[in-house]
């Protein structure tokens, strides 16, 4: 259940952010949220809520936009999702496939602000 | 007047204090010239037996100390010290995971100068540790024989995030009926090419080509 300590980062920065334009408020958070972080978003979306309790975040959205795992076939010389987030084969030549070009994101991309 | 909503753009990780904190603490440990090594594992897998072991092998030629992090106890460093190496406990309390800023106060009173290796034990979970860089320069995955060899396709993100797995309790595969196979196919489901080292903490099996393996990150 790290969720909760990354909602806590991810509200800390964003009030900092805030801060730093004047106070403004903070009507969303936008993030990317790879498929191989190991963050559940709905665990998440629930702390999320929580820590903002209390904040000038508070009653502010979190919109995560999940991105999926892509990994780079050395074979076919081409980026595809792999067969499974926990089988990084390529789908069409089987080949095991080290490299992952996404799916390790966790990265607050914009804010809503007023 | 009402102040449109609008959208500024900030692109940070979320992490971000965590990941600085631990590019600091790499960038000292490399300045010290000490190679930093993190354990993750489930509870249970034999990290403390296997880093018990590894101490007491590595202290004979190098300089080695050791950082265990747990919920509760100062039992593993307690442990640890029966190695007769300098180990601190790291109590978390709730946090089921450490963070940079954890290791970065027990070093506090440590001169990293003096050490060859510093081993960093982290909670034992498969899921939280995945996320928060230590500043190690080799993260390393354990799994034992008596838990199961698809643990590596139930935890992929952790095993995805390892550079090393070590399979522990060896000499217990046999009365366990460990498939070896698809536990190395498992391992490399998850995370192709990565190395494996098969050991056994208690009898030493496995030991020898796993310090060799350390030893030459401290030549190179």
């Amino acid at each position: 259940m790290h969720e909760l300590s990354i909602a806590v980062s991810m509200v800390d920065m964003a009030a900092e952010e805030a801060a730093k334009r004047g106070d403004v408020k903070v009507n969303a958070i936008y993030l990317k949220l790879g498929n191989l972080t190991g963050v559940v978003k709905d665990a998440l979306l629930f702390s999320y809520e929580i820590v903002c309790q209390g904040t000038s975040l508070e009653g502010s959205r979190l919109i995560i936009e999940e991105i999926p795992v892509i990994v780079f076939c050395p074979k076919c010389e081409t980026e595809t999702p792999p067969v499974a987030v926990n089988n990084l084969c390529c789908p069409k030549c089987e080949t095991p496939t080290p490299q992952v070009i996404s799916g390790r994101e966790m990265e607050v991309t914009a804010l809503e602000i007023e | 007047m009402i102040a449109e909503p609008r959208l500024i753009e900030v692109r940070k990780n979320v992490l971000k204090q965590n990941d600085v904190l631990a590019r600091e603490l790499r960038s000292r440990f490399e300045a010290a010239n000490v190679f930093v090594i993190s354990l993750v594992s489930s509870p249970g897998s034999g990290k403390t037996a296997f880093l018990e072991k590894t101490l007491t092998l590595l202290k004979e030629k190098y300089k080695v100390a050791a950082l265990v992090g747990d919920l509760e106890t100062e039992n593993d460093a307690i442990r640890l010290a029966r190695a007769d190496v300098p180990a601190k406990q790291i109590i978390t309390g709730t946090i089921c995971h450490l963070e940079a800023a954890m290791v970065e106060k027990s070093l506090a009173d440590w001169d990293l100068e003096e050490l060859d290796f510093l081993f960093i034990e982290n909670v034992g979970n498969l899921v939280c540790p995945s996320s928060y860089d230590l500043g190690e320069r080799l993260r390393v995955v354990l799994m034992s024989t008596t838990e199961g060899e698809d643990k590596p396709r139930k935890y992929p993100t952790i095993f995805n995030t390892a550079d090393v797995a070590v399979i522990t309790k060896m000499d217990l595969a046999e009365p366990c009926e460990f498939d070896r196979q698809v536990a190395l196919d498992s391992i490399e489901a998850v995370r192709p090419k990565m190395r494996i080292f098969e050991v056994s903490s208690k009898t030493g099996a496995g030991m020898d080509e796993w310090l060799e393996f350390l030893k030459e990150k401290v030549i190179a």
